[in-house]
């Protein structure tokens, strides 16, 4: 028993065995309080999927060399922007989720870029700098979503006429529209299967980019800047690539998010986004040097399930205030805490 | 080779230049910002200047709070949230046993004391696992605690401790309230000594504490120990060297830091006069660094002439953006926007350059060595 944890932990780290281990017995425990298991199930299926795009976002930067990317955050506004311009158009459905997305991927190359170039002057502190340029630009475009011209009714206020609204909702746009595609009921519940297969689509093009040259000359720069370096390879040119890359799946992420949400949410929404997708890849056992698309699903299957049945568990338990909320942030930053520790110093 | 090093040494000629502009504009600048917010807020000197002693008698203490580590080479310990919420579970306890005035205020801080003692004991020892990545930790670490705060104050209390008082508890019996009053301290410090000068009330006992703790700060870099701290600060491996014992003092530097935090939100909060149960110690190390930062201090320097003039200079502007915002733009909105994106920005343009010299330092070095 003592060799098969001992084992089952230096296979797949603390994090991993912990939160599955906190799952079960949370599953166990809504056995017991006879809740809909099958129902809580579904429900951590529809936030798997919202999750998922983001939580792959983290997998380019981190191969590059940078860290979990902290600026994430960058990344979503660009999609939330992008998001509100299809709506100002007057599009609707699937058109209008493809057209946010192709008009997303531009803008978050651009904020990419401009972001690395700020990221490979500060080599070994991307990821506090990343954490405070982030929190930087959010309350930027703070002032941003109150200022830009849009004109369309359903965003703006409706008092005062001008400045978009918090949370935009989506319905009658292109609320579910991926989630809708190809689902199917089981039991009452609906399984989002488009979302998925989505995902799965995004997770096989990254791996295809990561089996390509330049994926590979980005593994290696990552994994030791200096041999790459003296082996001809343009490490900060690979750091960029990484970095754009994952702005851009972040800015995806957040519209898939969307759809599935419902809403597009706005203002100081994304500051603290990051971190949900940080520690959800380092559950999956991936750390601040490492990580594949494997650490990326499993990390959100245990994370989101763990979220979202704990939610109606803890509080069937116990009513007491948000507790659920407490524990997803003592999860959340333990994990990166952890991660921290475990990389040991610079030195 | 020799040309080389020679466009590198110009090079950081330039650096150099930059570096003493950039410490002295910062101020310079915010100063400019400053004076024109106020001009544009329309409010009147008075009550600029008031508003301002207020927010400087709130936060001073908490600002100095995070001159040491930085003398150590430790960075912004954004942890000194876990220094508030030390403070914080002293006030609470007072609260329960239910001593007010200057004897409560007196039992808060000793209280305190030793919740802090530990807990920066504890993060001291964390932050020696991860040298090098002190700041991303101490934040995330501040984050964590506040998890751990909560879960205790929302579940443990009326559980597993056993404690009974229906004004400060849930209906339920479990967890406190989202906010109580703090009246039975309220200005405690404040009242202790203060006079009004042309209708501006100046709590000079609190300011005298300040000093105290300035002139306490001055002793203390005199001291071995504070030689010590400035030896990690300059150079962690030669001060290993030199026989420092490294990860010792470092311990030290964040149990001094999060104490003084502790007192620090303690005065905060018998001047607010409210305590927000689980919210009230969230920004404590975000705006206490953003003061500091705007003073002109940086990651690896910082001065208590830095803090005081950072204080003064943030909460001004956090006075007058508001009223700016409206005269400006017509929406107060934007002006709260531009003071929270001007607190995390200069935090980030500081920590950005901070990194960009250090990066830029060891490439040289790099190069130097081939």
């Amino acid at each position: 028993m003592k060799n098969l944890w001992k084992r089952s932990v230096d296979r797949f780290g603390h994090p991993k065995v912990y939160c599955t281990l906190f799952l079960m017995l949370l599953l166990v425990t809504a056995f017991f309080l006879k809740q809909n298991i099958i129902g809580l199930i579904a429900t951590s299926f529809v936030r798997i999927a919202q999750n998922s795009v983001l939580v792959l976002a983290m997998v380019p930067c981190i191969i590059s060399g940078s860290g979990p990317n902290f600026a994430l955050s960058i990344g979503m506004i660009c999609g939330a922007l992008a998001g509100c311009i299809s709506i100002e158009l007057d599009m609707m459905g699937m058109p209008a989720f493809l057209t946010a997305i192709s008009l997303s991927i531009p803008i978050a190359v651009i904020a990419g870029l401009l972001y690395s170039v700020l990221q490979n002057r500060v080599k070994g502190d991307e990821m506090t700098v990343g954490t405070y340029m982030g929190y930087s630009i959010v309350s930027l475009m703070c002032i941003g979503w109150l200022i830009i011209p849009f004109k369309s009714p359903e965003m703006i206020w409706a008092i005062g006429g001008k400045g978009l609204r918090n949370t935009i909702a989506l319905s009658g746009r292109y609320d579910k529209v991926l989630d809708k595609l190809g689902n199917i009921t089981f039991m009452g519940n609906v399984i989002p299967i488009g979302t998925f297969i989505f995902f799965g689509i995004c997770c096989f093009l990254v791996w295809l980019f990561l089996k390509s040259k330049t994926g590979a000359a980005m593994l290696a720069a990552g994994d030791n800047p200096k041999f790459a370096a003296a082996s001809g390879i343009n490490v900060d040119k690979q750091r960029t690539i990484g970095t754009v890359l994952s702005m851009v799946l972040g800015a995806i992420g957040i519209l898939v998010y969307a759809q599935s949400y419902g809403f597009i949410q706005l203002y100081t929404a994304p500051l603290y986004m990051p971190f949900l997708a940080i520690s959800a890849i380092l559950i999956g056992g991936a750390s601040i040097k490492k990580a594949s698309i494997g650490n990326v699903i499993s990390g959100v299957i245990i994370f989101q399930a763990l979220l979202s049945i704990s939610l109606p568990v803890i509080n069937g338990l116990l009513p007491v205030g948000n507790l659920s909320e407490v524990i997803r942030i003592i999860v959340q930053n333990g994990v990166i805490l952890y991660a921290l520790t475990k990389a040991g110093g610079a030195e | 080779m020799n040309a080389e090093i020679k466009i590198e040494n110009k090079k950081n000629e330039k650096l150099n230049v930059l570096s003493i502009l950039s410490k002295y504009s910062v101020p310079l600048l915010f100063t400019l910002i400053c004076i024109a917010g106020a001009v544009l807020s329309g409010l009147t000197p008075k009550h600029i200047i008031g508003d301002v002693i207020l927010r400087l008698d709130r936060n001073l203490f908490l600002v100095i709070a995070l001159i040491i580590p930085v003398l150590a080479g430790m960075g912004l310990n954004f942890a000194i949230v876990i220094g508030a919420i030390a403070g914080q579970i002293g006030l609470i306890i007072i609260k329960f046993m239910d001593v007010g005035g200057v004897p409560g205020i007196l039992l808060a801080f000793a209280l305190a004391t030793p919740f802090a003692i530990v807990f920066g004991f504890g993060v001291g020892k964390l932050l020696n696992k991860t040298k090098g990545r002190e700041m991303i930790t101490s934040l995330i670490l501040g984050y964590f605690a506040n998890g751990l705060y909560q879960l205790v104050f929302l579940l443990f209390i009326g559980t597993i401790i056993p404690v009974n008082n229906p004004e400060m508890m849930l209906p339920g019996g479990i967890g406190l309230k989202n906010a109580f009053d703090l009246d039975l301290i309220k200005y405690s410090l404040d009242n202790i000594l203060d006079f009004n000068v042309m209708g501006v009330k100046i709590p000079a006992f609190t300011f005298i504490l300040v000093a105290l703790l300035c002139v306490f700060l001055q002793f203390i870099v005199k001291t071995k120990l504070g030689q010590n701290f400035r030896a990690l600060g300059q150079d962690i491996h030669i001060a290993d060297v030199a026989g420092i014992n490294v990860d010792r003092t470092r311990v030290i530097a964040m149990i001094m830091s999060t104490v003084l935090a502790a007192w620090g939100q303690i005065i905060f909060l018998q001047n607010i006069g409210t305590i927000q149960t689980y919210t009230a110690h969230e920004q404590a190390g975000m705006f206490a660094a953003a003061a500091l930062v705007i003073g002109g201090a940086t990651v690896t320097k910082a001065t208590i002439g830095q803090a005081i003039v950072g204080t003064i200079l943030f909460h001004t502007l956090f006075t007058v953006s508001p009223s700016a915002g409206k005269n400006l733009f017509g929406d107060a909105q934007i002006g709260e926007y531009f003071r929270s994106f001007i607190a995390y920005g200069v935090i980030a343009m500081s920590l950005f350059l901070h990194a960009w010299q250090k990066n830029v330092a060891a490439r040289n070095k790099e190069k130097l060595e081939q």
